[in-house]
């Protein structure tokens, strides 16, 4: 994927407001945040409207679609369409949540790394590489195992894992613009610190926050719904998209349905995730003039 | 005339001081990656002393005495404080000895060995195969910017950029192991001490799920710096010097286009470390990472400390190695 | 004259997605061992021209008419595979940087010898050949470096050794001496007068820089909006510009020698596909008449030799040029120097001294510039003196009180008073801001004033520096680069300063946008202001300052009024600066 970062000249060329705007008008950004938003809906609403309850065997197990189990049934004889509608709200809740906590504590570290530099820039961004030295996947294994599959703690250990990405990408858009003419001439004439990084260079890099969010969303998505596969987030019977995909792959042969329907929400999410990045990516780079 | 020899030596000197520079650099790096890695040990040991439930009882079972618990605590070492405690055990590391299984009695060492062995066969084996293969899809795809074949590569990359690993294995497997065309096993179990090269159709899928996650993102950055390069000032004058299209790719362009992509690559590799622990689970491959699951399962803490460490030295191996060959550059600037 | 070597005749680049014209049926002749400029502001199509000429034109271009015949051969019919064959063996390229040419990963041997043809292993007494030829080391050593490992200069050498390495019968140099300091500039162009004389090559020389093609060129076509304008001998067309947009140029160019006005070209250069019926210079020019808005003017020969597209070029080279330099006297401030008061000021970077007991005194109300080349430490000076460079010791005082170093240390009236301009317009402006936000920012802030207040305020100083206020609405991306500067000279007003510091401000401009950049800090120094200029640029020095500092490795060479220091330098390293330093020759009215 294309991870620009923000250039001093990058003004050049573009209008500021209405960049949300611009944005929105890119196809793939558009396609991608449908996805999102469709299959957020669908995990919201689907667990007020299952047609069986989700946790209650209704047939025989790896029952192949009928007309009652347009999905047919999973491997306790549950039905696949119902848990399908109740399994995706954790997700839908938890991925934003860990993507916004990771990408807004990353982009501050990040940020403020860059404009102060010295030894607050070394402090931080070492600590980011100790962070980085540890995949999310073993942090989180870790932490299940002392604290249990607790939701607020798979979305902050989500959120750690996605920050230290974060803050280096962040860190690099910001750099140019603490060297940028009009930062100097703010800290020359003694503009506040906190009013330069907010009211000055913040607005300069939302292009590559936005694609830093789509990013961080759908590796949210990915990392959660890892979890739930290998057992050390949602918890079974509870529904669960990456936990159905685990508990069903012994019928797969007999029923892939049960595998391949949540596989499907999945994708959805993390492919509309990957969309608005690349989308966004694509709008700064055609405003840098840079062809990609 | 005098004057160009001056300022010749002035960039011999520069070059000198160049190569100081990155060797210092270089040298800093290994030094904060040493400390990385005990602050890292640090976490680890704390982290597993956290585990909820006594090592003791664990081994012994809820019948055990208290006077056999207290026993077992001193013998363990587990009475000392935890300072002392965290001391023993990585001087034991340092020595080659992270102690000994809680659940099999074996030493840990053993328990890994042949694990690591596998695990990093299998990621070797996805490494040799990703890396050709990403660099001549990102190529192709770059040399046919905009084309039918360009946007195709771009479309299915990303969604298999997008997609969890287990998600890509268990496609696979609905594909070429169980439903669709079943012609490869969809578990990659292993004979025991038998290497995994010797089985190779086992490890075809963990192989190709790897490929698939790691390649698609390696592919993707070939692609976009070949572009970069192609459109840089140096092609332009290559072109302008009347060399053949041969020579202005293979000479001029992939250099260059591959001194930015070989610290990813390395960047690729140590995701698929990280993949690996969910690839492993999904093909039931007896590795590190399945070792990883089994231990924390079972409260094995000396296997899961050893285990946790090994993947963050590896992971700090590959890092170094990216700054290595980015050639002392801060490539993070 | 001998037989002519080149011959461009109706050669046309358009843009490929609209068809709008780049380079507008440009001919040209030019006969070998002589040196043709192609002068241009940005914009002007000088760059595309130089592509062009070696039947090459960027992505997003396209070749669309004419013929580029070098030694009878037509470039623009050959296909593909031959006009790789003819590049670099009969037409060869020296690009603006050869720091972004020369292919980093490759060593100088290699990219030296790779022009040279299938021949592989050109022989080695050859190439020590060439870069003696070129005044570089030949020693194994050298040939086995890569480019990052040499200075600028020494890489411009080299991409001229490979433009030259196999005798092509035409160089196109396009601005090769842009982002050189005046003495590597003043040794590669003695280089190229001399290739070109003994090799007999005819060489197509593009700048920006009157003096630089004054120096170097023979003859000279002046570009603009994409046509040629003016042709004819460089010294004929330069002492005495037929064309209203030469003569324009001309007047906007500040001169080392003496100072005068600089006449600014009011209005923008049209950008590519504003097609305008009639001249596309008639909206700027100051001779227009209604004839010259309804038909395009043709380019026509005068009874001088020369080519001039106006219809009036006739009356007008009758008319003595009203365009003659005014002498611009000044009345130099005088004062007892101690407004500002820097005393044994040294500074570092990473540990190396870059600047060692710098010391001096500005007057109130006087301009004082401060002059040097790469690496002299002026920029570390004025870093120093906004109070943003760490690693520094030396005394401050200003407007009678101790100043402290570093910029959050200084009282809030010092920081309001001390005002900054940069150099590089495009990043001096917040790009997310307005130009309204931009200007209100300062007086919020610092000088609290409520938002109407400020609004106002903004409408006043957007007045003094003659930017319409139907522009406070707009981005910075919106507005050309001497409008930023004007901008950044605003915000800087708005705050009320007593001493304004000018780091280069004018060297990423145009002359004729750096005339009206130039006037209108002159305008401020009558008002009052006192003024330090930073800047490399010697002429603009005689220009606008009283005092003139001269730095070298970091240390004061030589002081004073800048019309001693100027006219009569005594430290050698002045003196060899003033030597290189090429200057428009004066032009003469009939």
């Amino acid at each position: 994927m294309d991870i620009p970062s923000g250039s001093p000249t990058a003004g050049r060329a573009s209008r500021a407001p209405g960049m949300a705007r611009r944005f929105l008008r890119s196809g793939q950004v558009r396609l991608g945040v449908g996805l999102v938003l469709a299959t957020t809906a669908f995990a919201l609403l689907g667990p007020l409207l299952t047609p069986f309850d989700p946790l209650r065997s209704v047939s025989m197990a790896y029952a192949p679609p009928d007309a009652a189990h347009p999905l047919g049934t999973d491997n306790l004889g549950r039905d696949v369409l119902s848990r399908l509608m109740a399994g995706g709200i954790h997700l839908a809740w938890m991925a934003p949540a860990a993507a916004i906590l990771g990408v807004g504590s990353g982009a501050a570290i990040g940020m403020i790394a860059a404009f102060r530099g010295g030894i607050v820039d070394a402090v931080l961004m070492r600590t980011m590489d100790v962070l980085l030295a540890f995949p999310g996947i073993l942090f989180a294994l870790l932490f299940v195992s002392i604290v249990g599959p607790q939701p607020w703690l798979l979305i902050l250990i989500t959120a750690i894992a996605l920050m230290p990405g974060c803050a280096r990408v962040i860190r690099g858009a910001t750099l140019p613009f603490t060297a940028s003419e009009f930062v100097l001439w703010g800290r020359a004439v003694g503009l506040a610190p906190r009013r330069i990084l907010v009211g000055e260079i913040l607005p300069n890099v939302t292009s590559p926050l936005m694609v830093e969010f789509g990013i961080r969303l759908m590796l949210a998505v990915g990392l959660l719904a890892s979890l739930s596969f290998i057992g050390y987030g949602i918890q079974a019977p509870t529904p669960d998209w990456g936990l159905m995909v685990s508990e069903n792959r012994s019928g797969l042969s007999i029923q892939p349905l049960a595998v391949v329907a949540p596989i499907i929400f999945i994708v959805l999410y993390t492919v509309g995730g990957n969309l608005i990045a690349e989308g966004a990516a694509r709008v700064i780079g055609r405003t840098e003039g840079k062809v990609r | 005339m005098r004057t160009a020899t001056r300022t010749s030596e002035v960039a011999t000197t520069d070059a000198g001081r160049r190569r100081r520079r990155r060797g210092r650099f270089l040298l800093l790096r290994l030094l904060q990656g040493v400390l990385t890695l005990l602050v890292v040990s640090i976490l680890i040991f704390v982290a597993t002393q956290l585990l909820p439930g006594d090592v003791a009882r664990v081994i012994l079972g809820d019948a055990a005495t208290p006077e056999r618990l207290a026993a077992l605590r001193v013998q363990l070492g587990l009475d000392l404080p935890v300072h002392q405690q965290y001391l023993n055990w990585l001087g034991g590391v340092l020595r080659g000895d992270p102690g000994q299984s809680l659940v099999t009695g074996r030493p840990v060492l053993d328990m890994v060995g042949v694990r690591l062995v596998n695990s990093l066969t299998l990621a070797g084996v996805a490494m040799l195969v990703m890396l050709p293969l990403a660099l001549l899809a990102g190529v192709s795809a770059a040399r046919r910017r905009g084309k039918l074949l360009d946007r195709l590569f771009l479309g299915t990359s990303m969604i298999a950029n997008a997609t969890p690993e287990f998600v890509i294995g268990s496609v696979l497997v609905v594909l070429l192991g169980t439903t669709v065309w079943p012609i490869l096993p969809p578990v990659a179990l292993l004979p025991t001490g038998q290497s995994p090269l010797m089985h190779l159709p086992s490890i075809a899928l963990p192989v190709l799920t790897l490929v698939i996650a790691g390649g698609a993102y390696l592919a993707r950055l070939v692609r976009v710096s070949f572009i970069d390069v192609m459109s840089s000032e140096y092609i332009q004058m290559a072109k302008l010097k009347g060399l053949s299209e041969r020579r202005i790719v293979y000479r001029h362009a992939l250099p260059n286009a591959l001194g930015a992509v070989i610290p990813a690559a390395s960047l690729v590799a140590a995701i698929t470390i990280g993949g690996i622990v969910v690839v492993e689970y999904l093909f039931a491959y007896p590795g590190i990472g399945s070792l990883l699951l089994e231990s924390i399962r079972s409260r094995d803490l000396p296997v899961i400390q050893a285990v946790v460490l090994i993947i963050a030295a590896s992971y700090f191996i590959l890092n170094f190695l990216a700054d290595t060959l980015a050639g002392g550059r801060d490539r993070r600037a | 004259m001998t037989g002519s070597e080149v011959e461009v005749s109706g050669l046309e680049v358009a843009v490929e997605a609209t068809g709008a014209l780049i380079v507008d049926d440009v001919s040209l002749r030019l006969a070998s061992g002589h040196v043709m400029g192609v002068v241009g502001e940005s914009g002007s199509g000088k760059s595309t021209l130089a592509l062009a000429m070696l039947g090459y034109a960027k992505q997003g271009a396209r070749i669309s008419a004419g013929h580029v015949v070098v030694d009878g051969v037509d470039l623009l019919s050959l296909s593909e595979r031959e006009l790789r064959a003819v590049r670099g063996r009969k037409v060869a390229y020296v690009p603006q940087d050869p720091a972004t040419a020369l292919n980093p990963a490759l060593s100088i041997r290699t990219q030296l010898t790779e022009g040279l043809g299938r021949r592989r292993e050109v022989s080695l007494p050859a190439l020590r050949e060439l870069l003696r030829a070129v005044g570089l080391p030949d020693d194994d050593g050298f040939l086995k470096r890569r480019p990052r490992e040499l200075s600028g200069g020494q890489q411009q050498r080299i991409a001229i050794a490979m433009a030259i390495a196999a005798d092509p019968r035409l160089v196109v140099f396009d601005e090769p001496t842009t982002g050189l300091d005046v003495s590597t500039q003043a040794r590669v162009l003695e280089l190229v007068r001399r290739l070109c004389r003994e090799r007999s090559m005819a060489a197509v020389y593009v700048s920006h820089d009157l003096a630089v093609v004054a120096d170097v060129a023979d003859t000279v076509i002046v570009m603009y909006a994409g046509q040629v304008v003016e042709a004819g001998p460089t010294r004929d067309v330069i002492t005495r510009p037929n064309h209203p947009y030469t003569r324009a140029l001309l007047a906007a160019v500040p001169s080392v020698g003496e100072r005068h006005r600089l006449i600014p070209i009011r209005g923008r250069a049209p950008a590519v596909g504003d097609a305008t019926p009639g001249c596309s210079y008639a909206p700027r020019c100051g001779f227009a008449i209604d004839a010259c808005r309804t038909a395009d003017p043709p380019l026509a020969a005068t009874s001088g030799g020369r080519l001039v597209r106006c219809i009036r070029h006739e009356e007008l080279a009758a008319k003595p040029s009203v365009t003659d330099r005014v002498p611009d006297l000044r009345a130099a401030a005088a004062g007892d120097g101690d407004f500002l008061r820097v005393s044994g000021l040294s500074a570092y970077y990473a540990g190396r001294q870059v600047l060692s007991d710098v010391s001096f005194g500005l007057a109130r109300g006087e301009c004082l510039a401060v002059v040097g080349e790469s690496g002299s430490g002026k920029t570390t000076m004025s870093r120093c003196l906004i109070g943003l460079h760490g690693e520094q010791e030396g005394d401050y005082r200003f407007d009678g009180a101790a100043m402290p170093a570093r910029a959050e240390r200084r009282s809030a009236s010092t920081r309001r008073q001390l005002q900054y301009v940069f150099q590089n317009p495009y990043g001096s402006l917040n790009p997310r801001r307005s130009i309204e936000q931009n200007l209100t920012a300062p007086t919020r802030d610092l000088l609290g004033m409520d938002a109407e207040a400020s609004r106002r305020r903004a409408r006043e100083v957007l007045d003094r520096v003659e930017i319409p206020a139907a522009l406070l609405a707009r981005y910075p991306g919106e507005l050309s680069g001497g409008q930023l500067q004007r901008v950044a000279i605003a915000r800087a007003l708005a705050c009320e300063p007593k001493l304004l510091l000018c780091d280069e401000v004018t060297s990423a401009l145009d002359v004729s946008v750096q005339a009206s950049v130039v006037e209108l800090l002159r305008s401020l120094l009558d008002d009052g202001l006192s003024m330090i200029f930073v800047t490399h640029n010697l002429a603009v020095v005689r220009s606008i300052a009283d005092r003139v500092i001269v730095l070298n490795g970091g240390r004061i060479v030589e002081s004073g009024g800048t019309e001693e220091v100027l006219s009569a330098p005594t430290h050698p390293y002045t003196q060899a600066l003033m030597t290189d330093t090429l200057d428009v020759p004066k032009s003469t009215s009939i």
